[in-house]
């Protein structure tokens, strides 16, 4: 530095989540966030579906409806794989809170099998309704 | 010496000045959300698909309704937490950052009321 007075210092930059390379933590903490952010959208349509209950018939069909449509089908995925993320998760959180689970190579297996746990609930919860074994209620 | 003022001590709330309420909050609605989270998603299931009568008959089931008005009321209550956590972690503007913490419990308040006024028509009604 003393011999080049005049030449401005390239200085590090704070690094930010583009910069790292993504460990497997780093996705689970961040696909958390989403998640939960996601699941705030879900609220709506819980309370949308609740109100057509209330209100009649037809309500309700016009939700099913929509629902029901290819893209209505897609987004409920996306709500019910975020869901199952996020209670996954955490449950991983809380034992965190309790002092378990905080090795590295623990948190990095634990990470790995709340993304795939959490993909089977969701996929299986879906199989189970296409394949005709939901709707154990009627 | 401390630089902190006698008030400040006796509340000991430290330099978040809501000391541990945030956290606490967030982490008993977590608990109570794992076995009402599995409740909703086993009674969804068993919904899928159905016309709208036995979800009126389900719903209209008092432990449903209470399960049902509980699961949406913490649900909400863990989201406004959250959603405020990621407000003042991402927006630098203190009038917009305040505006949006508004914003969010005014939407859960929203979402609650609509909800519950919901489940007691159909309690109420079927």
């Amino acid at each position: 530095m003393a011999d080049q007075p005049h030449k401005p210092a390239i200085r590090p930059l704070s690094p930010f989540l583009t910069v790292f390379r993504w460990p497997i933590t780093m996705a689970t903490s961040i696909v958390h966030r989403m998640t939960g952010v996601a699941l705030a959208g879900g609220t709506v349509l819980l309370a949308w579906w609740l109100v057509a209950s209330a209100s009649g018939p037809e309500t309700f069909d016009f939700f099913n409806m929509v629902v029901g449509s290819t893209l209505g089908q897609l987004v409920l995925f996306g709500f019910v794989w975020s869901f199952a993320f996020h209670m996954v998760n955490g449950i991983r959180h809380l034992a965190w809170d309790l002092g378990y689970g905080f090795s590295v190579p623990t948190a990095n297996l634990t990470g790995i099998l709340v993304f795939a746990l959490s993909l089977l609930l969701a996929v299986g919860a879906f199989a189970l309704v296409y394949l005709g074994q939901g709707g154990y209620y009627q | 010496m401390s630089l902190e003022t006698p008030l400040h001590k006796a509340q000991g709330l430290g330099s978040s000045h809501s000391g541990v309420r945030h956290f606490w909050s967030q982490r008993i609605t977590a608990v109570a959300l794992i076995p009402l989270g599995i409740w909703f998603a086993i009674s969804m299931l068993g919904l899928a698909g159905t016309g709208i009568v036995p979800v009126l008959i389900f719903l209209s089931n008092p432990l449903n309704a209470v399960l049902m008005g509980a699961f949406v009321l913490i649900s909400l209550y863990h989201m406004a937490l959250g959603i405020q956590e990621v407000i003042l972690d991402y927006v630098p503007h203190p009038g917009f950052r305040f505006f949006l913490v508004f914003l969010n419990y005014g939407f859960s308040f929203a979402v609650a009321a609509a909800s519950v006024f919901a489940l007691l028509r159909i309690v109420g009604t079927t």
